[in-house]
């Protein structure tokens, strides 16, 4: 389909410890917003790394863009924000700048070189997200918040077509997530890039998500917000005081 | 003896000129391992040098030629102690470990069998640059512009995946290729540091100029080059120091490295006293 993003088919997971993800069948659309929620270990992040070929699917098929996953090479459509904490060395020496490079390495031909376009693209990157007076600072050196944005800046640099989050806000304090999240919708709206966002924050993803994806090893809902506000399954599962917190736009 | 004349023998400026070319392939190459927390790949593939210059003198192989017995199994074990710990289910250090512990095994036996190349053999423990002949130099050269043009074609990629695979991977990049050149590399250039530093002292060379680098540098392509500063600088001034003072070479040029890295610590202490990493 020529709308079509992403698309799963009974696609299930499985770590040593048993099976984490268990037919999960859906489609994403170009200009999607879709935030995807559920339990701690319901299988959120596996989800999202398996449609990237970050872990092994054991069973059915997942395809990014029309084309099966295994035969996937335009990963210059794609950019991806993983929990930065946990990826990031703070004895890394690489400046920000040199960070931001990485994420523009997708549309390289071997030998992958950066030009002075490249240089440029990488600092009108950094000046939309407000942080191109980081430019030279060391990784290590930035804050939470200054770390997600740089992060986000690689993600994007390299004007993708899909962009997908990992909990990109789970280390940030309450003010910096609300201006991340609001960046995050304005890269959506205005680019009209397709926007998968893991978290646990269900309250706040509702303001900005147009989809809603609930997991807790199966695929307990998926469609529109509004759809999701009016679940009687999400009522039960939730009690319909919290589903109305949760769909409650501020 | 002052140092103009030190410099005028031949075997000096062998000593020099091939210490110099590994010390910067293992600079380079140092920078890439400890960002990846492979750091002790060096000690491990030196072990297996051991059993491999042991199969060589067994083959009454010596110099230049044992390091066409080597360099392929080195190169084989390097790519063995990867897949291990990708599909083995095996961490890295472990894997470095097993395959070590394969090395230096096989070593011993070789050695204890043969006994009559037990010296020779001994030699490569410790290293002797000074002993390095004419067609040592040229294979060093030789391999030393190989593997600096693939450091080169590869840097970014190198670069990405040091970062972190994940996101390479997502950005494209084969990183098990990319890794395989790694490691390859690496093991070359352990292969021609045996000489240098002997087996005992490798990593050594891998580690400590990076380790110096990483205090100071404020960039990735500024902390390759303060490594490969750092390591050329402490195997001239090594070797130097070791004929003025009579010293071993290899364990001069380490002990200059070491004093290297201590200076860049007090140096970053003094530029950044309120930093903790």
């Amino acid at each position: 389909m020529p709308g079509e993003i992403v698309s799963t088919e009974l696609l299930s997971c499985n770590y040593r410890e048993g099976r984490v993800l268990e037919d999960i069948s859906f489609q994403v659309e170009r200009g999607d917003y879709v935030g995807i929620v559920g339990p701690n270990g319901s299988g959120k992040s596996t989800l999202v790394k398996a449609l990237l070929g970050l872990v092994t699917i054991s069973k059915g098929s997942a395809s990014l863009f029309g084309a099966p996953l295994s035969n996937f090479k335009d990963w210059h459509k794609v950019g991806y924000l993983p929990q930065s904490l946990h990826l990031v060395n703070p004895v890394f020496p690489a400046t920000v700048h040199e960070t931001v490079g990485l994420g523009l390495l997708c549309l390289k031909r071997f030998p992958k070189r950066l030009n002075r376009a490249d240089k440029d693209k990488i600092d009108i990157t950094l000046d939309e997200l407000g942080i191109l007076d980081l430019k030279l600072k060391l990784i290590g050196e930035l804050s939470g918040g200054q770390l997600q944005r740089v992060l986000l800046a690689r993600a994007i640099v390299n004007d993708p077509e899909l962009l997908v989050l990992d909990e990109p806000t789970a280390a940030l304090d309450p003010e910096t997530r609300v201006r991340f999240y609001a960046m995050i919708a304005d890269i959506n709206r205005s680019r009209g890039v397709t926007v998968m966002l893991v978290t646990h924050d269900s309250g706040t993803i509702g303001e900005h998500a147009s989809k809603m994806l609930y997991l807790d090893k199966k695929l307990l809902f998926y469609g529109s917000f509004d759809e999701f506000c009016h679940s009687p399954e999400m009522s039960s599962m939730f009690g319909e005081h919290s589903q109305h917190l949760m769909c409650h736009r501020h | 003896m002052n140092l103009l004349e030190i410099l005028s023998y031949g075997f000096i400026q062998r000593a020099l000129l091939a210490g110099t070319l590994i010390a910067l392939l293992c600079s380079v190459l140092g920078v890439f391992l400890v960002l990846r927390r492979l750091s002790l790949i060096g000690d491990g593939l030196a072990h297996v040098t051991f059993g491999s210059t042991a199969i060589a003198l067994a083959l009454h192989l010596y110099s230049a030629m044992s390091l066409l017995v080597s360099a392929p199994i080195v190169m084989l074990a390097s790519l063995g102690i990867l897949k291990l710990s990708e599909k083995g289910r095996l961490s890295g250090d472990a894997a470095i470990g097993l395959v070590s512990a394969l090395g230096i095994s096989v070593g011993i036996i070789l050695a204890s069998v043969g006994g009559g190349y037990n010296v020779d053999l001994l030699s490569y423990l410790f290293g002797n640059i000074l002993s390095i002949r004419s067609e040592e130099v040229v294979v060093a050269g030789l391999l030393c512009l190989g593997v600096m043009l693939l450091l080169t074609l590869y840097y970014h990629e190198l670069f990405a995946i040091s970062f972190s695979e994940e996101l390479a991977k997502v950005s494209g990049i084969r990183t098990s290729y990319i890794n395989s050149i790694l490691v390859l590399l690496t093991a070359l250039s352990v292969v021609l540091a045996m000489k240098l530093v002997g087996i005992m002292l490798i990593s050594s060379m891998l580690i400590i100029p990076a380790a110096g680098a990483l205090q100071l540098a404020r960039g990735f392509k500024v902390c390759i080059a303060l490594a490969a500063l750092q390591g050329c600088s402490s195997v001239i001034i090594g070797i130097i120091i070791s004929i003025m003072s009579n010293l071993p070479a290899s364990a001069t040029i380490v002990m200059v490295n070491l004093l290297f890295f201590a200076a860049a610590c007090v140096t970053r202490r003094i530029i950044y006293p309120n930093k903790s990493n």
